[in-house]
């Protein structure tokens, strides 16, 4: 892994790089021979189909796997968990599981006042809630600026580009767990942040007990790990603009500014849009990372819903299947609101 | 195409693994998670199992601590449990335990030696049935920095001194040697109740029903709260993770960074061997209160699991196991305290141990032998965890500066009630 | 201010002139330092800790190598003895062994003249270390796991669970990218309205469905229930999108199946996509792991994260071993990474993601 740097370094020359770039070339091509061979083969039955039924209804053809998955994988289940929703007790099986009602979602929404999670019967959920929105709004505004940043920086002409992209690129193929072990021994107590301080004369800070260190934490790291794909789909977009659009603004002596605003960012707006949705969700998503980083402390100051669901429904004694779908379906009725939303805002901006 | 053949012929090999021929031997399963080397030495053990029973294969399955914790009981409950397992929850998992009575060779060597802790293994309603026995018997104390104690100057306080004793001496000799922590708790519910016992708690009112929160609780909850604003505890352990999170100090222990750890008799071989030379390290009787002295006991179980289809052949896996001599290698290459009261009171020879960790281990199996029977009754209490973690995760929260104090009474009572009540519904 | 430096940033484009370094680049070039620290230090320093004994692991101030006390054998001590620098009372230097320590002080003896013994107080003493790599913490757990195996199952679900993904999403994606059909809206609507669930708030119910289906201790119960993603669909259809339809059309003409210019047109065309996708799902499946751990629970079958992660027990965590066998579970992709790397980020980078 230490080699890494080296087989990666220049842009030029290099026996083994080519070597190594050669062999790349040739499992790709036999992986694609492979598959295409495999492909092959589905012509003909394809064909047969599509006379039978006619090509208008050809795309059911195509959606069909898909959502076969789907169906057996994430429509029932969420339908089995609404069932799971009202009702109680602590038996796995919906059928042996006694009829609750609306309870657990009372129990759920059982507040004094809905902006103090404190007013809650409940509390930890609603700091979840609350944890995920603050995280979510930080991680995906830093995100998306750092990662544009980093692409037109990296799209400049710089020597040793293509390493510069791979050392961006590299904690990307990192676990989550294993992203925020690294990070943990780094910022503990003894870890190699307080060890640089204290050389330089500073007083040790214990991150994991201050609320605002720890998500600040939280949020960088989860930068730092996935970073790198969302900098490589906003250079894919920079790259793909045409230079005589530069060109001609460079002859009309245009400010470089209104240059960025006019013709960079309108031609870039696709990837953004892909870049703000695929971060979002997995902003929304986020769990074993920050669980593993700051155990979701101090007190719950790092708690995320979907850590609260988990816990609720396996670590605790009792396993409360009935309140954890409970919780699962709230989350899922705003998630699925929040994205309808923000795909109408990203589209109006399109236009 | 070489090169893909490579991951091609892994695929094939995990296909053809699935589909293996059927042997006329039986095959059992046991999942068995480990703090240290102890599912080494059970595969040496059931390795020479095999070599006496041909006609048995056991497989273990080494898994993640949590996979026991969070996924067993759900694939128990769905009939897709392992043969034997080992596991800590005894109470919770009782109800899918396997009454090894009818096949045993001799219930008498059991009953003997393992019967007051097959109780914690038993269902509520049951005080019969023998479900397994103890792989380790931990009881827990606290470590002691010796050398701390002696570059400060101060005098340890003696075998029957109470933890405020302690706190003042512990205070002292951080403040002298500027250690950070003068004392370390886990953040465990066993942990807590070792303090909460010595203060007195109650636990259980008239009925037998918990009553969590009580003069003896609140005296040990406003004890530790007042060590974390007064500088004797740092808040790392208990206010810096959220819910039933564990947290031990082992690295600040190790680094001499804390002056008094109360943990348990498992750490033992981990510091023999990560302390070394540095410093001289003791354990040290559990401190006292107005509530006595005790340990709290715990510890882990090999049981059998009644799904299984071959109890005859787990039966005689858990017999060789369980004999005295095999038991006893187990222990004493594990270096854990004997759940075999025979072994205890013979004691339990450790061979690959230094001087320090002996002493340290002739400390906890004592303390093993004089636990009090409320705190083994705790152990055994089926619901025992639902109560630990609604003290871990309130009382966390109380010190991390999110609640009071009382606010946490308030929510680990309702929290306790809710969880039964829950259990409770079929 | 710094809005007109991005800017400027955003106007150079690669092939410009050979103008000398404006200040932008050596900012560009300093940031680019600093990335490289920050993104691959961490890297670096777990590949250097792995390599730690289990004491020193846990040690503070942390020493970026591993380093381990020298040892030397003394004529009359069965054992080797720990080697120390001591600064004696009448402040020379010397390097001593230590025979024993007691309290606060140690004994201790010159390991070239045996006969001459010192008494020294510990703070006047130090270690002298060497660079010692513990590769035991490789060796042993290697040998006692089936990692041969379990490589295997990673290698095996993460293979095949990439490629049916990104055939089935992207045959959704094209149906509902390229075709105006009943139902389109609802399917549309389904992908979309699942886009942020994450399979740990549905682990039970699709555990219950896996079970149903006798998938447990398979590595299918692995690979098929993350197989849909609705991301994916997103993702490719956002792309596929974007592509000329007269292409479409013109094949059309030419008698081509619908098949055919899904495979033989549109899929070409959406490489760069495919590649972020195989890219998510490749790292996602390779380091997956709460979901296997719910359904393998025999050895024959566990993945390389399983594997790796009983070394967490209840109350303690073998440190030194778990870090080597991460590292040991990085290598595989690394090794991807490395042979794709051009692959990977000009792939992208070349063909334009719109």
């Amino acid at each position: 892994m230490t080699e890494l740097p080296s087989v990666a370094v220049q842009e030029g020359g290099g026996l083994r790089r080519q070597a190594l770039a050669a062999t790349g070339q040739v499992i790709g091509r036999s992986v694609g021979r492979l598959v295409g061979f495999a492909m092959g083969l589905v012509d003909r039955p394809m064909k047969a189909i599509q006379r039978a039924i006619g090509a208008k209804r050809m795309p059911y053809v195509f959606l069909l796997p898909n959502f076969v998955f789907f169906g057996l994988f994430v429509f029932l289940p969420i339908a089995i968990n609404v069932v799971f929703s009202v009702t109680g007790g602590t038996a796995l099986f919906p059928s042996q599981r006694p009829f609750a009602g609306l309870d657990q979602y009372a129990y759920l929404f059982d507040c004094g006042s809905f902006l103090d999670p404190n007013s809650c019967r409940e509390d930890h959920f609603w700091r979840g809630v609350a944890n995920t929105a603050k995280f979510v709004v930080f991680q995906v505004t830093a995100m998306v600026l750092l990662s544009l940043l980093t692409a037109v920086i990296l799209n400049m002409k710089i020597r040793g580009r293509g390493f510069f992209r791979a050392v961006y690129f590299f904690p990307v193929l990192l676990s989550p767990v294993v992203v925020a072990l690294i990070w943990k021994w780094i910022l503990q107590r003894d870890g190699l942040l307080n060890a640089a301080i204290t050389t330089f004369g500073g007083q040790k800070i214990l991150f994991f007990v201050d609320p605002g260190w720890a998500m600040f934490w939280a949020v960088f790291v989860s930068i730092w790990a996935h970073m790198g794909l969302y900098t490589l789909i906003l250079l894919a977009g920079l790259q793909a603009i045409p230079s005589d659009l530069y060109e001609a603004a460079q002859m009309d002596a245009t400010p470089r500014w209104r240059v960025f605003r006019r013709i960079t960012l309108p031609l870039l707006w696709p990837n953004m849009i892909v870049v703000i949705v695929l971060s979002l969700i997995k902003g929304v998503q986020t769990f074993d990372e920050v669980f593993v980083l700051t155990g979701g402390g101090p007190g719950t100051a790092t708690l995320m819903v979907v850590q609260y669901i988990y816990e609720t429904a396996f670590s605790n004694q009792v396993q409360n299947f009935g309140l954890a779908a409970a919780a699962s379906v709230v989350l899922g009725i705003v998630l699925f609101v929040l994205t309808l939303l923000q795909l109408a805002v990203t589209r109006q901006k399109e236009r | 195409m070489k090169r893909f053949g490579v991951p091609l012929l892994f695929a094939l090999m995990a296909g053809s693994a699935i589909c293996s021929p059927v042997h006329a031997q039986t095959t059992l399963r046991m999942a068995w998670y480990s703090d240290g080397n102890e599912g080494e030495v059970l595969a040496d053990l059931l390795k020479r199992f095999e070599e006496q029973n041909k006609d048995i294969k056991v497989i273990l399955d080494q898994v993640p601590y949590k996979a026991i914790n969070e996924n067993l009981p759900v694939q128990l409950a769905s009939g897709q449990g392992p043969d034997m397992a080992r596991v800590v929850d005894l109470g919770g998992i009782s109800r899918y335990t396997l009454d090894l009575t009818p096949y045993l060779k001799d219930t008498g060597y059991w009953n003997q030696n393992f019967g007051p802790f097959l109780q914690w293994m038993r269902p509520a309603d049951d005080s019969k049935s023998i479900p397994g026995f103890m792989t380790q018997l931990t009881v827990t104390g606290p470590f002691v920095n010796k050398t701390l104690f002696e570059q400060a100057g101060v005098a340890m306080p003696g075998v029957r001194a109470t933890w405020e004793d302690w706190a003042k001496a512990t205070k002292d000799v951080a403040a002298k040697v500027q250690a950070p922590f003068p004392i370390a708790l886990d953040r465990s519910g066993h942990r807590f109740y070792a303090v909460a016992l010595a203060e007195g708690a109650k636990i259980f009112g008239a009925d037998g029903q918990p009553v969590v929160v009580d003069e003896g609780f609140k005296r040990a909850a406003q004890m530790i709260y007042g060590w974390h604003k007064s500088g004797v505890m740092s808040k790392e352990l208990w206010g810096s993770v959220s819910g039933t999170a564990y947290r031990g100090a082992n690295e600040e222990f190790k680094n001499a960074q804390v002056v008094m750890y109360l943990s348990g008799s498992w750490q033992t071989s981990q510091f023999d061997k990560t302390v070394g030379n540095a410093f001289d390290w003791v354990a040290v009787p559990n401190p006292c209160g107005p509530g006595g002295c005790t340990s709290m006991p715990g510890g882990a179980g090999l049981v059998a699991i009644k799904s299984t289809k071959y109890p005859k052949e787990v039966a005689r896996v858990m017999d060789y196991l369980a004999s005295e001599p095999v038991l006893s290698e187990f222990y004493s290459r594990t270096l854990f305290v004997p759940g075999h009261l025979g072994l205890a009171k013979k004691g339990v020879d450790y061979p690959s141990a230094s001087p320090q960790a002996k002493a340290a281990l002739k400390v906890f199996s004592t303390q093993a032998s004089e636990v009090a029977p409320l705190a083994f009754a705790l152990q055994g209490y089926v619901n025992s965890r639902i109560i630990f973690n609604a003290v871990i995760s309130r009382l966390g929260q109380a010190i991390s500066g999110e609640t009071t104090l009382d606010e946490a009474y308030k929510r680990i009572t309702a929290d306790v009630d809710q969880q039964m009540a829950e259990r409770a519904k079929k | 201010m710094a809005a007109s430096r991005l800017a400027r940033f955003a106007g150079r484009r690669r092939g410009g002139s050979g103008a000398p370094l404006h200040w932008t680049d050596i900012a560009a070039y300093a940031y680019l330092a600093l990335g490289c620290i920050l993104m691959f230090g961490p890297v670096l320093w777990l590949v250097l800790s792995s390599f730690k004994t289990q004491g020193a692991l846990l040690e503070f101030p942390p020493s970026l190598l591993p380093l381990a006390q020298v040892e030397v054998t003394v004529p009359g001590q069965p054992q080797p003895l720990p080697l120390f620098r001591v600064t004696l009372p009448d402040g020379s230097v010397r390097e001593l062994a230590q025979l024993r320590r007691v309290g606060l002080v140690a004994q201790m003896v010159d390991p070239k003249d045996p006969s001459q013994q010192f008494r020294v107080a510990l703070d006047k003493r130090e270690p002298v270390r060497k660079m010692a790599f513990a590769t035991e913490n490789y060796t042993e757990p290697l040998e006692r796991f089936a990692f041969l195996r379990f490589l295997g199952n990673s290698v095996f679900v993460t293979v095949v669970a990439t490629l049916i993904t990104l055939l089935i999403n992207s045959m959704a994606a094209y149906a509902l990218s390229v075709y105006e059909f009943r139902g389109k809206n609802a399917a549309l609507l389904a992908v979309i309205g699942t886009l942020m669930i994450p399979i740990t708030i549905i682990l039970v119910p699709v555990y219950l469905v896996v079970t149903e289906l006798g998938l447990v201790n398979s590595l299918w119960a692995v690979i098929l229930p993350g197989a849909a993603t609705p991301t994916g669909v997103f993702l490719l259809r956002q792309y596929m999108l974007t592509l000329p339809r007269d292409l479409i059309e013109a094949a059309r003409m030419d008698k081509a199946s619908e098949w055919q210019i899904y495979w033989r047109i549109v899929m070409p065309l959406t490489l760069p996509a495919l590649a972020v996708l195989a890219i998510f799902s490749i790292m996602w499946r390779w380091n997956e792991f709460l979901w296997p751990l719910a359904v393998l629970t025999k050895t024959e079958v566990y993945t390389l994260q399983i594997g790796l992660n009983a070394f967490q027990g209840e109350l303690q965590t073998q440190w030194h071993y778990l870090l080597a066998m991460t590292v040991v579970t990085l290598l595989p992709v690394a090794l991807v990474f490395v042979f794709l790397q051009r692959c990977i980020t000009t792939g992208i980078g070349s063909t334009g993601m719109k």
